[in-house]
């Protein structure tokens, strides 16, 4: 089986599902490629973002494969031994941990206990954190697939990507997509539909859509992709979810978009290292601003193209796409 | 052959090996590119995001010190992308860090200024956030001010590279700060290695600018001056004279310019110490007495042993350090030559450290009730000293020195850098210990900048092992390699805490890295090697002094040696 399990994998044009769209198959080929006398794999289930919840659905519902996947990927890989790296709260669900060991049995998979954050879920805080520092990311390169975990190469993957190799494997894998809707929805929750879906056929299928007749074509909003997606406009539907697998919708008349930014403000404030200038001042900056109520555009410009061009990892070049987008869409 | 890439800055075609930054090919090649928190001796960071670059075909701007060159690469290193950013992020590094100008380490040469100039940085654009921010100081040698602190992160790392670890990130709030640790178990060793990689000027000595016009205040005492061995080859690059620069005579006749009654030179207490330790170091061969015997005329070294290892406070010489034993000497012997009461005289040491800061207060060496010296100024202090009093330094005509103590031998000017008290004690107790002349009195293997040297040495028909260590980290190492194999040890070891010994000093200019630090030393040991007189015991104002006073005199043993004990925590507060 592990001969062609890459192969597989391209084929099945599976992208990792942090948010990062990684193709799997590739990063699974820099991995066994790699030369090191030992290798680690490590199975992501941090999940810090807001409102999504689809890696706790997935070991809720499908711990059996989740283990089957990192188990194909201990036998692709030579020399491999292997961590699942979980939220506390799901390591701490006795359920949770409890059922993964017994499915682990024998196998080289230690459970490990998140510290930290939404930032401590990014790749190479995962490896800073299993090492037992802080997470604050690396320089990249070397990418974890190079050097991660001290230092050997490391295949690091979310919860959700070991699932649907377990898929791939037995050849049962539909192009499934985990997606997480919350907000002002008539039916919250996690729901498995397909990974080519547009946002509004993920609405309309999970009896989430709002009404849009000519009236309220402005009744609602959403933000796609986590807290650093985009915010869309009911007309921009018809395009495929970028980011993690979340959808937050948000009824226009009960949203204020100053107090929304505040909570991002003070999320990426509470969240973020303070390693990098524009991320640590820039954020705090944006959070004083928003905390007075009132927006200096010319600042919030300034602080928004620092924070995406030169800021040192994806959390601080993200933190610009949810404001500017709001900025542009809803307070014009 | 490393492999060779082609690449493009600025429209500049630019051949050279690969595995470099763009921030290190740039230098090469005199593009300047903007660094702040980059410090060629410690880790990339890559925080500061101010040497962001363009790179054609690529999203974003990328760090320049942290991307590494590939073949075809074509970077623009001004484009207004880069220049908006950079102004940005400078902008918003001001916003963080309160300007005290007045009173900082980097003097007239504020990398911060200087780039706010070049990059039309409107520094108060937005209002300082760390205005309340606490200052720290640490015992009586180091002061943090955590409101000039812009995050790079540096000390942290210089502080753990030492060993100590004293220095964390908190997270306060929601904001992670630099703080002084709560745990009892670590505490500060006033090496200075923080001030010397801060490009903010956050860290600086205790009374740094503010109290250096006090010594010469005292109008009716008898102010006299001693400077220590690494002073001569740093204090130039303070007024623009390159690194390394020999400038022993225009010290002299500054410090008589400022009216100091009297200078010293704390090189001659380096031969003192170095006859002294040569004489312990043979009894303790011959009687058996506790090996490896370990420097301490470094005090921070002595505080990091007093502090982590105490079990090691009986290998540390007795003998004090050069600008105790001088201080000492001052109000004993040259003031009963001088028939001045001791009592109305004061000592200051310029030296290129802060934690003898720290040493001068240890009462134990006090002689007759009195502080053998009363004041230490930094390197940087005298230099700033000089700037408020209109002194052109690098113009004035060398002078010579008091000559009641005369001149050191090369011997006691080696001290400065790391491995010259180890070569010094051994052209004196190689002599006494074999009753042979040293012909060779080169001991090239315990030069330079490494970490950690070692050597071994025929004495007497038995090979010894000699090991010199500069940095605290890699003294740790050793501590800990003697504590595995006791039987296997050290005859002497020699331990500075500064990486590259005194001559990268926490009292020294900044900036401060290993080239500069180089060009220090080897200065160091040309005025060796051109000294007629290298070996400390051949000093004749040595085998003066101790013919005259030391040999005959009670006080001796007080004024040339001291204790140790087991160190508490030091009293680290918020000021």
């Amino acid at each position: 089986m592990d001969m062609d399990i890459i192969s597989k994998l391209k084929e099945s044009g599976l992208t990792g599902r942090s948010g990062s769209g990684f193709p799997t198959g590739l990063k699974w080929e820099a991995v066994k490629g790699a030369v090191a006398d030992k290798k680690y794999i490590v199975c992501n289930g941090s999940e810090g973002e807001p409102n999504i919840s689809k890696d706790s659905f997935i070991l809720e519902n499908h711990s059996e494969e989740v283990v089957k996947g990192i188990k194909i990927a201990l036998e692709t890989i030579d020399n491999s031994s292997a961590y699942i790296y979980l939220k506390s709260d799901y390591y701490n669900k006795y359920k949770y941990k409890e059922v993964l060991e017994e499915l682990i049995g024998d196998s080289p998979i230690a459970i490990f206990k998140k510290i930290g954050g939404y930032l401590a879920g990014e790749e190479t805080c995962v490896c800073e954190v299993i090492e037992g520092k802080s997470p604050v990311p690396r320089i990249k390169p070397p990418y974890p697939s190079e050097a991660g975990l001290w230092g050997y190469p490391t295949l690091i993957n979310n919860v959700e990507t070991f699932y649907q190799v377990a898929q791939i494997a037995e050849d049962n894998y539909k192009g499934g997509r985990l997606y997480s809707i919350a907000g002002d929805v008539e039916k919250p929750g996690t729901y498995e539909l397909l990974e080519n879906m547009t946002i509004k056929q993920i609405l309309q299928e999970t009896g989430n859509l709002p009404d849009m007749n000519e009236n309220d074509e402005k009744s609602f909003f959403i933000q796609a992709g986590g807290i650093s997606g985009e915010i869309l406009l009911p007309e921009e539907l018809d395009q495929k979810l970028k980011g993690i697998g979340g959808i937050r919708v948000f009824n226009r008349e009960k949203t204020d978009p100053m107090s929304l930014m505040k909570k991002w403000a003070e999320f990426f404030t509470a969240e973020n290292c303070d390693k990098c200038t524009p991320c640590r001042e820039g954020v705090y900056r944006i959070n004083e601003m928003l905390k007075k109520g009132e927006i200096d555009k010319e600042k919030m410009d300034d602080f928004l193209f620092v924070l995406e061009q030169t800021s040192f990892c994806a959390l601080g070049k993200g933190v610009a796409v949810p404001f500017r987008s709001l900025i542009n869409k809803l307070l014009v | 052959m490393s492999e060779k890439v082609k690449i493009i800055i600025d429209g500049k075609e630019i051949e050279t090996e690969k595995g470099q930054t763009i921030l290190e090919v740039a230098m090469d090649n005199g593009i300047e590119i903007p660094a702040l928190c980059h410090h060629p001796d410690l880790k990339v960071k890559a925080s500061c995001r101010v040497c962001v670059v363009e790179i054609k075909g690529r999203k974003g701007l990328h760090a320049s010190c942290s991307t590494k060159i590939e073949e075809g690469m074509e970077i623009t290193t001004d484009s207004e992308n880069v220049k908006r950013a950079r102004k940005i992020n400078l902008e918003l590094i001001f916003a963080q860090h309160r300007e005290e100008c007045s009173d900082c380490v980097w003097n007239a040469k504020c990398q911060l200024l200087g780039l706010a100039k070049k990059n039309n940085v409107k520094i108060t654009r937005f209002i300082d956030r760390k205005t309340d921010y606490p200052t720290y100081q640490f015992d009586d040698s180091v002061i943090f001010d955590s409101s000039k602190c812009i995050d790079c992160r540096n000390c942290v790392e210089v502080c753990k590279n030492q060993g100590v670890g004293f220095l964390e990130i908190k997270e306060k709030g929601s904001l992670f700060q630099i703080v002084p640790s709560e745990d009892p178990k670590k505490d500060c060793v006033y090496c200075g290695q923080c001030i010397m990689s801060c490009p903010a000027g956050a860290f600086e000595g205790v009374g740094e600018f503010e109290d250096i016009e006090k010594p010469l205040q005292d109008k009716d005492k008898h102010v006299v001056v001693q400077f220590a061995p690494a002073i001569r080859t740093s204090i130039g690059e303070e007024f623009g004279l390159p690194a390394g620069e020999v400038v022993t005579g225009q010290i002299v006749s500054a410090l008589k310019k400022l009216g100091f009654d009297n200078v010293f030179d704390t090189s001659v207490a380096a031969d003192f110490t170095t006859v002294e330790e040569s004489k312990e170091l043979v009894e303790r061969i011959k009687e058996g007495g506790k090996l490896p015997l370990m420097t301490s005329c470094c005090p921070a070294w002595v505080k990091y042993v007093e502090f982590y290892y105490p079990e090691f406070i009986p290998n540390l010489t007795t003998v004090r350090s050069p600008q105790i034993i001088l201080g000492g000497l001052i109000k004993t012997y040259w003031a009963q030559k001088e028939n001045i009461d001791p009592k109305n005289i004061v000592v200051v040491s310029i030296m290129p450290c802060v934690a003898k800061k720290h040493e001068i207060n240890r009462t134990e060496l006090e002689i007759n009730g009195l502080k053998p010296v009363d004041y230490v100024l930094t390197t940087r202090e005298l230099a700033r000293l000089l700037m408020k009093n209109k002194i052109d330094f690098a113009s004035l005509e060398p002078e010579e020195l008091d000559n009641v103590f005369g001149d050191p031998s090369g011997a006691g000017v080696i001290y400065g850098a790391s491995g010259g008290v180890v070569e010094s004690a051994f052209r004196t107790a190689y002599e006494k210990l074999t009753n042979e002349r040293l012909e060779d009195v080169e001991f090239k293997q315990v030069r330079g900048m490494q970490g950690i040297k070692k050597a071994e040495v025929e004495l007497a028909g038995k090979v010894r092992k000699i090991a010199v260590v500069n940095g605290l980290g890699n003294a740790k190492e050793i501590l800990e390699e003697i504590k595995n194999n006791p039987n296997e040890s050290y005859t002497c070891v020699e331990v500075m805490a500064c990486l590259g010994g005194c001559i990268g000093g926490g009292g020294q200019p900044v900036p401060s890295n290993s080239s500069i630090k180089k060009k220090r030393a080897e200065s160091l040991y040309n005025i060796d090697d051109k000294k007629e007189i290298r070996r400390a015991h051949e000093n004749p104002s040595v085998e003066k002094v101790y013919k005259d006073f030391l040999n005959e005199d009670p006080s001796a043993h007080s004024i040339l040696h001291t204790s140790y004990k087991k160190a508490e925590k030091g009293n680290n507060k918020k000021i």
